[in-house]
């Protein structure tokens, strides 16, 4: 109904109107050929299953190593729920056990059997101090400021007690 | 005219039926009754208006500067834009103000597009839904077709229409909306495990993933650089061409680029499929895929065997293993790559002095979202030296068993593979948030991360409508830089399909420009049809 409307309105579509019937009954004629055959390529039932029987002893992660993941990371857990999610996360990754990679080299880019393109070791552009410094919070003169280095994080007790 | 595609827009605009201004505007002015989508994260319509004044003098004086100039384009927030804040829907960025282009912008703005702003994305684009960015999610346009609300509403009468919508999948969510609400023709996402084909599929249109080492990422914010490109995003299969044909080829800021001469192409208008070889991977069929997309892929299969391709059933034995492995190495460079952010040379910096590392450590605290600092977190576990073995080489080990799979059946005789893009259709906003990021982008991602994985192109195409009248997709991919044969399939596909775009009418009749009529009503970001106006889709998919 849509579409007649569609058309009428503008008469110079009426060819579109009839590529359009034409295409509809193709797309129906495939339709009916596949209900009549059960030929079809694709398959019509799920070919795996997702594994359910991850080991639950993976995801274990002892409080030293949260410690040293907030270090290295810098940033924190914040919570419970964070720390059960990065368990989750191990979990899921574990699946990859299942697969032999006897022999395997790793992959690291798909361009591995390309050279990188090089430019040549000359300076092509520069003078924009300004414009870098610009996103900048704070600056001295053509500095970026940061507070006193060389401290380490107070240890992590302390660190859920300051929040 | 914003119902229709880059050429004809690009037609209209050379016979002097309109003039980039005027398309300009129409878009502007769609684009403020539309912002109950949550689309763009910043109008450029200061911008905007410039570029399209310009292309209008271009114009007067029969000299346009390519087949893009005065097309309205919105870019996804993680492109680089000059003067133009970015903030990847990051706390981290917010305020951010790139000094320079994305290569991929600035070859758009050679060609005289017109950038009608930046567009919304899950945080960093970690994310398959386009919910979990600080602008809050995106609403998919199609949750307000008048075909989907009157099904809804059969289906559960007291459901509020107002919590009742539908996400647009993700992370490139507002670039999809963007395009399929019609507010501007082409819109960039990026695709790094299916960012781009998953919103597209939602949102019924065409998103297109090119090879890695085609499109320059320079500029793209990174997410995973050894599996981030840059996506397409556009109403047809044709336009997704032309704009490739603009991006593609190298770039010597990106040194990911290869260097052979990239020759623009144009798809022909009767393709012929009887000498092509299309395979069906079998392990496609995942467990979760919805029936509807079942009967789709089968009947697309059909098709092309009527056609006289050659279809055939393939085996890629570790698709299983490949939503894994990219969980592994994905969060592993996510880990590298956001080191970068620490609050110093740019975007947020917490207000503490007492040492660099106690600023450090606040400033990622309030920058970050919980599922980026997630994903970091699981990516240095994955890193850590008693793991490294363990999890980092053996995914990258697992990712050449996937990519074996993939240089094997093309090795084989196989142009191309048919299958879904995504388990099922768009889901409700209020269904989806039920299951955490990680579990979602597992279901979301898991046709999609493949083709990354490998590096090789794909391209979604809207196939049909679901029976709660949603659009649905299927993908097709390719070799790795043919991306000719691939888009020459997927036109082919989408001529005999004949899905027809979103597009909005008034009193039941094309309002002259198509315009999209929706109405907001005291600002509480529905979309309130009045008795006057009507939306229809015009989904002629088996009429």
């Amino acid at each position: 109904m849509m579409v007649a409307r569609i058309l009428t309105s503008q008469p110079k579509n009426q060819i579109g109107m009839w590529v359009q019937k034409a295409v509809t009954r193709c797309w129906r004629r495939a339709e009916v050929r596949r209900l009549l055959s059960s030929q079809s390529k694709v398959p019509q039932s799920p070919t795996w299953s997702i594994d359910a029987d991850a080991d639950p002893q993976e995801g274990g992660v002892s409080a030293e190593v949260i410690d040293h993941l907030e270090r290295l990371a810098l940033v924190d857990f914040r919570n419970q729920e964070g720390v059960e999610r990065l368990a989750r996360a191990i979990q899921f990754a574990s699946q990859l056990h299942n697969v032999n990679t006897e022999g395997v080299q790793p992959l690291a880019s798909v361009l591995e059997d390309r050279a990188l393109y090089m430019r040549g070791d000359s300076v092509a552009d520069g003078k924009c101090t300004e414009l870098i410094l610009a996103n900048a919070k704070t600056v001295v003169e053509e500095y970026f400021v940061a507070p006193p280095g060389n401290i380490p994080l107070p240890p992590h007790q302390e660190n859920l007690s300051q929040q | 005219m914003l119902g229709s595609g880059v050429r004809e827009a690009a037609a209209a605009l050379r016979l002097g039926q309109l003039t980039p201004t005027e398309l300009c505007q129409k878009s502007l002015s769609l684009i403020k009754e539309t912002s109950f989508l949550n689309a763009y994260i910043t109008v450029t319509e200061e911008l905007a208006l410039k570029q399209a004044a310009e292309a209008d003098k271009r114009f007067q004086q029969g000299k346009p500067l390519g087949v893009l100039d005065g097309i309205p384009i919105a870019i996804k927030d993680n492109f680089s834009t000059k003067n133009i804040e970015t903030t990847c829907a990051s706390k981290m960025l917010k305020g951010y103000i790139p000094p320079y282009n994305a290569t991929v912008v600035q070859r758009l703005f050679d060609q005289g597009a017109v950038l009608m702003g930046k567009t919304n994305l899950d945080e960093f684009a970690m994310g398959s839904g386009s919910t979990d960015g600080i602008f809050g999610p995106v609403r998919n346009p199609w949750s307000y077709s008048k075909q989907y609300r009157e099904k809804r509403k059969h289906a559960c009468p007291d459901g509020d229409e107002n919590s009742d919508w539908l996400i647009t999948g993700g992370s490139s969510g507002g670039s999809a909306a963007s395009v399929s609400a019609g507010t501007c023709y082409v819109a960039l996402g990026s695709d790094t495990g299916g960012s781009t084909r998953n919103p597209a599929s939602h949102c019924g249109i065409v998103g297109l993933k090119p090879t890695y080492g085609l499109v320059s990422r320079h500029g793209l914010i990174p997410l995973v650089n050894s599996m981030d490109v840059p996506g397409i995003l556009t109403k047809c299969v044709d336009d997704a061409a032309t704009v490739l044909g603009v991006l593609a080829g190298h770039d010597p800021q990106d040194s990911t680029t290869i260097q052979d001469h990239f020759q623009p192409f144009t798809l022909p208008d009767v393709i012929d499929v009887t000498k092509l070889c299309v395979g069906i991977p079998k392990e496609y069929h995942a467990p979760g895929l919805s029936s509807e997309i079942l009967a789709l892929w089968s009947k697309a299969a059909d098709l092309l065997e009527n056609a006289g391709a050659k279809v055939v059933e393939v085996s890629m034995p570790n698709t299983c293993y490949s939503i894994v492995c990219y969980h592994v190495l994905c969060t592993a460079e996510v880990a590298s790559n956001m080191a970068r952010f620490d609050g110093l040379e740019y975007g947020h910096r917490a207000d503490v002095k007492d040492s660099t590392e106690a600023m450090y450590s606040a400033t990622r605290r309030e920058g970050f979202n919980d599922v980026v600092r997630g994903r970091i977190l699981s990516g240095n576990f994955f890193l850590l030296k008693q793991n490294y073995e363990k999890y980092f080489l053996k995914a990258q080990k697992v990712r050449r068993l996937i990519a074996d799979d993939f240089v094997n059946v093309f090795r084989s005789g196989v142009d191309v593979l048919l299958t879904p893009t995504t388990l099922g259709d768009a889901a409700p906003y209020l269904e989806f948030i039920q299951e955490d990021n990680r579990t979602r982008s597992a279901q979301e991602d898991v046709f999609t991360q493949c083709a990354n994985m490998a590096g090789v192109p794909a391209v979604t195409v809207p196939a049909g409508l679901s029976s709660r009248g949603l659009p649905l997709g299927l993908q097709f991919i390719g070799q790795a830089f043919c991306e000719q044969q691939l888009l020459s399939v997927a036109k082919w596909f989408e001529k005999q399909t004949d899905f027809c775009l979103l597009a909005c009418h008034e009193n039941g009749h094309i309002v002259k420009q198509q315009k999209i009529t929706w109405s907001l009503r005291h600002g509480d970001l529905r979309a309130h049809l009045t008795s006057h106006q009507f939306i229809y889709i015009y989904a002629l998919y088996a009429v």
